[in-house]
């Protein structure tokens, strides 16, 4: 059994975890989320040490092998469609906003 | 009748039987959802031109003696989580505001292609993660039973339009309950299939190993019919399973009989007692009473591990969710919101860009899952958070499959309480999530089941929902125990629960709501 985590989440870690997960969180939010995320994962820790090593784990509901279809072309989505719901296009491509720094 | 308060079956006879026009029909349903949605809110988009132009050609299919299926002609409604060429899906939330897809679900290709009318888009919980439709950022649906209370969720927008008849037929997924309860707490049928029974492409993923979509109804023959539609293997979706449906009409229409001799129905244990209302366990009650009059042989079963469901589910949905939802980032669709920060000059990066978009265009409850998501598989807690839930799932379907060794079905309250109020539990998520107790053991280890009304409440006089769930693949065993109790229960009230439903529309306009007036 490895080490037992903490059950509680703090303001920190939430704001990191936000970091990771790509959302910019206000310090109301923060506050907010925080002591809730800590309540929630208090009451979810109980399933720790359930299932024995024994036990495979379920990752889909039914078992299913990989499936393949047959090689052969057929319609997708037109440039037009694909581009349809885009915020901004330039030359029939998605246009985004910068991906590198300034030391990049 | 006015064609309103038909069932989908009945409307069918009567397009076939040249006694009513789909045109008809759809139009009445559309001047119902114009009369009272303003009160309820179930849809979040109406398409009346579309839907009028769909029922002309199946009207002139028929006059040329051509059918599509079935129920071609009958008006749907679908929830806002299946994308729809041309119709907006926005999933509940700002993020997808305005978003019209390139392309059909294929239970909606299949729903076009069965010649059913789409009505319009219905109301969710943001992205589907909620119990009672206060977690849409447009707003909330009300119960037509109590407009102060919530109709359940996530889709509680197709649960109230087939209970206020604004459509006969919608489409709901559930991911650990969200076609069932809503189903349960308006008074109406609502039916997850067996994972990989109805086709995912097009449903926007929230937890993919638990996702499924399914009809929401008023009759259990109903769900039957439209299931047959939407169902069966589709090469578009790798979980999608192989082989034909069993035989669901037939096992609705086999069920109606009210017989149940020689049928095993197991009572679970654990879904009940301790945490259920009252008035809500005296109806199972009473609904296991008259299985047993009918010829059923009741068995007590137990399934000890499902007291760990809730805690696996909500390890796993965020896990899944948070991996899901990162496709939102603000590049190719969707809200982009471009943040007013300047580094050096160079104006703000792709990532930026992604924080503030997503910062802005998720709600509260979206934040909450994916940041717990992300939690459960960070390394250091993935083996003691989600790899411990992905062996408890194997758990779960252990307790199913030895269950199913002494029962054909499986019986329990559909979800512990009746309605609560708008705004009692939105900020308080562990009480909203215990709503789903009783239904997500079925969502973990993929079997199908189904809610029918069980009657009313004795405390406050709101419906509650039986549950019945069969192995995977014997779709067909839920259709029929829930036809024989649908017709069992209808003999003792003499008719459908929804006849007890207080009328929407009173002289003088709306009804108001029963504690203050005039929510919505």
């Amino acid at each position: 059994m490895p080490e037992t985590p903490e059950h509680t989440i703090t303001r920190e870690e939430v704001a990191h975890l936000a970091t990771l997960a790509r959302i910019d969180l206000t310090d109301a939010e923060l506050d907010h989320l925080a002591p809730q995320l800590s309540v929630i994962l208090e009451s979810i820790a109980s399933i720790q040490g359930v299932a024995g090593d024994d036990v495979p784990p379920t990752s889909h509901a039914l078992p299913l092998t990989n499936v393949y279809r047959d090689d052969v072309e057929r319609p997708g989505l037109t440039a037009e469609e694909a581009l349809s719901g885009a915020p901004e296009v330039e030359q029939q491509r998605f246009r985004v906003p910068r991906i590198l720094g300034d030391e990049q | 009748m006015s064609p309103e308060r038909r069932t989908a079956a009945a409307l069918a006879d009567a397009l076939a039987a040249g006694e009513a026009t789909s045109v008809e029909v759809t139009q009445a349903h559309l001047d119902r959802i114009d009369e009272v949605d303003g009160a309820l809110h179930a849809f979040l988009h109406v398409d009346a031109e579309g839907a009028l132009r769909d029922a002309a050609a199946s009207d002139a299919r028929r006059a040329a003696g051509e059918s599509w299926g079935p129920l071609d002609g009958i008006p749907i409604a679908v929830k806002d989580v299946m994308a729809t060429r041309g119709l907006p899906t926005t999933c509940g939330s700002r993020i997808l505001a305005g978003w019209v897809p390139p392309y059909d679900a294929t239970v909606v290709a299949r729903l076009r292609a069965g010649g059913l009318p789409i009505v319009g888009k219905t109301n969710m919980d943001e992205f589907a993660m909620g119990s009672s439709t206060e977690h849409s950022a447009w707003g909330p649906t009300h119960n037509p039973w109590d407009l102060a209370r919530i109709p359940g969720g996530s889709g509680g927008g197709s649960a109230a339009a087939v209970a206020s008849y604004e459509a006969p037929l919608a489409i709901g997924t559930d991911t650990g309950g969200s076609i069932r309860q809503p189903g349960a707490v308006t008074g109406t049928v609502g039916v997850k299939p067996t994972y990989g029974g109805v086709s995912r492409y097009g449903l926007v993923a929230l937890a993919n190993s638990l996702d499924q979509a399914g009809p929401v109804t008023r009759t259990v023959l109903d769900a039957a019919l439209l299931h047959e539609v939407i169902g069966g293997h589709d090469p578009l979706d790798s979980t999608s399973i192989e082989q034909p449906l069993p035989a669901l009409v037939e096992a609705a229409r086999r069920g109606a009989d009210g017989d149940l001799t020689g049928v095993r129905v197991g009572v679970v244990k654990e879904l009940g007692g301790e945490g259920y209302q009252a008035g809500v366990l005296a109806r199972f009650e009473e609904s296991v009473e008259l299985m047993t009059k009918a010829g059923a042989e009741v068995v007590e079963v137990s399934c000890p591990s499902f007291v760990h469901a809730l805690a696996t589910y909500y390890l796993i949905l965020p896990a899944e969710a948070s991996s899901n939802l990162a496709r939102f980032d603000a590049m190719r669709y969707g809200l982009r919101v471009t943040p007013d920060v300047a580094e050096n000059g160079a104006g703000p990066s792709a990532e930026d860009v992604m924080r503030a978009t997503r910062e802005a265009g998720f709600g509260d409850e979206v934040k909450r899952r994916i940041i717990l998501g992300t939690y459960a598989l960070s390394s250091g807690y993935y083996d003691a958070y989600y790899g411990q839930a992905q062996k408890v799932r194997t758990l779960v379907t252990r307790d199913f499959a030895a269950a199913f060794g002494h029962a054909d079905v499986l019986v329990s309250p559909t979800a512990p309480t009746t309605a609560f109020k708008i705004g009692e539990k939105v900020d308080d998520p562990l009480a909203m999530y215990l709503n789903d107790l009783a239904t997500i053991p079925a969502n973990l280890s993929g079997v199908p089941g189904i809610s029918i009304p069980s009657g009313l409440a004795d405390e406050d006089g709101l419906p509650a929902g039986v549950q019945i769930l069969a192995p995977a693949m014997a779709d067909d065993r839920v259709y029929r125990v829930g036809a024989a109790l649908e017709s069992l229960l209808a003999a003792e009230w003499g008719g459908a629960l929804l006849d007890q439903a207080p009328p929407l529309v009173e002289e003088g306009g709306l009804r108001r709501s029963r504690d203050h007036g005039g929510e919505g």
